[in-house]
């Protein structure tokens, strides 16, 4: 692997820093030896065959799995050992590639859920019905308004979760993540099963998440997306980085094009996927 | 239209002694009063954390023996040389201790509930229940055993040094219990309905999700546990001071088994569910006896059971909620805010 041709961002410190991680099940490898770091303000996507280990790198980084090896550090903290809830409470947050809301509750009610950092209020004061408790109660509710208005979905905020279009459904994942108020967002294949239509429209809120100075890496197959908004894009096949650099860079990737489509086949590969 | 039904309901809860001059149905009323606050605090946990705990009994029990034990006094040889002495305490300071002793167990489980969840952790609260039971049952010395723990002071009320007046009566009792079951459901009501609660549900409904927003799993399952034994124990002890007499029967499965019936057929997670599954299940058995012979009364009580769960499967409450909806308009006003939790009309369009 050559040195990374860091030409987006290349005087940024990074944020997350993934040494030498490996994650073993039993006898499976299903990461090897990760070693990637992302930078303040960068969008970075994770691509690679299914089962490349992509998830599990997820799952590595937000405390979900514990690494077999190595270590991970977000703005200098190690994570590796931290529970989920100590992750998202440095600001790294993370969606789920399987849809993942809260079924049964309402959309506000669910991006009240993901505010739940936002809020200091004790269970103390909440029994005591505390002035202050209801003022963070308010403000809590005008956050919960505001980010359903910036995902664009405040005009389904009295129906359930559950109930919603799939495509919605996705964007109340990203809006609930949000609602926690990430410094780093980790998405999980956000537009898989979205149309182009809805695709284009979640790349365009991408580009504005990113003005909020939200640094995001993200896992895709839809290549378009992947092309499209990314500064960079690391490629992981059996659980070990074949390829990083900028997109132009990576579709023409030798070696990548034969992760997708094994050998014979130039070009088309990477732009299809 | 929500609150003139509060309104309505509490009157009628006010003024019960005033017309039901019969002193027998005002003691069911007031043994329902204190299992529906037990089934109140048992919905806290499985209806809003969604923890089944099959050993909420525990927590009465110990509510009960504690406040007993301490406004009895008692003297304890524990070794040659120790001897461990409590004169007897007031009855309100003794209930306050129940309530603390019952709480701080629920701290216990809650820290295992952390470890152990679905199946183990309804094991683990069986087991407690059990070994509560044993130890009540055994250690005879503090607990007399089979021989029950009687002559209980009753509460009293009044001013401290000036005048005090006993409760001996079943009309102070009632209303004490009814005080007690506003009092705990004003609590659970008012940590449901905040950030706190929300917590709780996320964690029922989607725990993955509810961690990667950064809610603390262990924190908020010990909190609802805490507080749901500790509104267990407010009942034992209202149990042990109006009955007066307590066994180790009172750690019994099937008290544990009535609590869980009150709060599915009611209505998990609804804060009006346990106390009408409360109210239907602690006098529907009174009204049976009335006509039916023993074995025919519990048959009914199982078939209308099976009924409810079949027919209902979210609870009474719910039912009711999607029905009235149906049909009138929504309950509560429009504001996205109140905290759902069961829609069964909805569920169904999915």
């Amino acid at each position: 692997m050559s040195a990374i041709p860091n030409t987006a961002a290349p005087v940024l410190e990074p944020v997350l820093e993934i040494e030498h991680v490996a994650v073993h099940f039993g006898g499976l490898v299903a990461v090897a030896d990760m070693n990637f770091a992302v930078h303040e303000g960068e969008v970075v996507s994770l691509i690679g065959p299914n089962g490349a280990g992509k998830t599990t790198a997820f799952n590595v980084i937000t405390g979900f799995l514990r690494p077999t090896k190595g270590r991970i550090r977000y703005r200098g903290t190690v994570l590796t050992g931290l529970r989920p809830h100590e992750v998202a409470d440095l600001g790294v947050v993370r969606t789920f590639q399987k849809t993942s809301v809260f079924d049964t509750n309402t959309v506000f009610e669910n991006i009240l859920i993901g505010l739940h950092r936002r809020g200091r209020c004790t269970a103390w004061e909440t029994l005591l019905g505390l002035p202050r408790v209801r003022a963070e109660e308010k403000r809590l509710r005008e956050e919960a308004v505001e980010i359903l208005e910036f995902v664009g979905i405040a005009r389904r905020a009295s129906e359930l979760g559950g109930a919603l279009p799939y495509g919605e459904q996705r964007l109340l994942e990203v809006a609930v993540a949000l609602a926690a108020r990430p410094s780093l967002l980790l998405l999980d294949e956000p537009v898989s099963g979205m149309n182009p239509a809805e695709t284009s429209s979640f790349m365009r809120l991408l580009a504005r998440i990113r003005a909020r100075n939200i640094t995001v890496l993200l896992v895709e197959h839809d290549m378009r997306m992947v092309m499209g908004v990314s500064d960079r894009v690391v490629v992981l096949n059996h659980g070990k980085i074949i390829a990083e650099g900028p997109p132009a860079a990576i579709q023409q990737n030798p070696e990548v094009i034969r992760a997708y489509l094994g050998h014979g086949v130039r070009g088309e590969g990477a732009k299809r996927a | 239209m929500k609150t003139a039904l509060l309104c309505l309901w509490l009157a009628v809860l006010l003024t019960v002694p005033l017309w039901l001059t019969d002193l027998y149905f005002l003691h069911i009323l007031i043994t329902t009063g204190i299992f529906t606050i037990a089934a109140m605090s048992l919905n806290l946990l499985l209806g809003f954390t969604g923890q089944l705990s099959l050993g909420h009994v525990a927590f009465f029990g110990i509510g009960a023996y504690t406040s007993a034990l301490l406004s009895l006094g008692f003297d304890l040889q524990l070794t040659e040389s120790y001897r461990f002495a409590v004169a007897p305490k007031p009855v309100w300071l003794a209930f306050l201790a129940g309530i603390v002793v019952a709480g701080f167990f629920g701290w216990v489980i809650g820290r295992i509930s952390f470890k152990v969840r679905g199946a183990y952790f309804v094991i683990v609260t069986i087991s407690f229940a059990e070994v509560v039971r044993l130890v009540a049952l055994n250690w005879v010395d503090l607990t007399e055993g089979p021989m029950a723990l009687s002559a209980i002071p009753p509460f009293t009320f009044g001013i401290p040094g000036l005048w005090e007046e006993t409760i001996y009566k079943k009309q102070p009792n009632y209303y004490l219990v009814l005080g007690v079951a506003i009092l705990s459901y004003l609590v659970i009501r008012r940590l449901v309905l905040s950030r706190v609660g929300r917590a709780m549900i996320a964690l029922r409904e989607n725990e993955p999700l509810a961690t990667s927003v950064g809610i603390d799993v262990t924190r908020y399952l010990i909190l609802a546990a805490v507080v749901s034994a500790a509104i267990a124990g407010a009942a034992g002890g209202l149990y042990a001071h109006y009955v007066r007499i307590i066994d180790p029967d009172i750690f019994l499965f099937i008290y544990t088994v009535t609590m869980v019936i009150m709060v599915i057929t009611g209505g998990k997670g609804t804060l009006a569910g346990p106390i009408v599954g409360g109210l239907i299940f602690g006098i529907l058995p009174v009204v049976l006896r009335s006509f039916a012979g023993p074995e025919i009364q519990w048959i009914i009580y199982g078939a209308f059971m099976i009924l409810i769960v079949f027919f209902l499967p979210d609870g009474i409450v719910p039912a009711i909620r999607s029905w009235w909806e149906g049909r009138v308009g929504p309950l509560a006003e429009p504001e996205p805010a109140e905290l759902s939790n069961a829609r069964p009309a909805e569920r169904q369009a999915e």
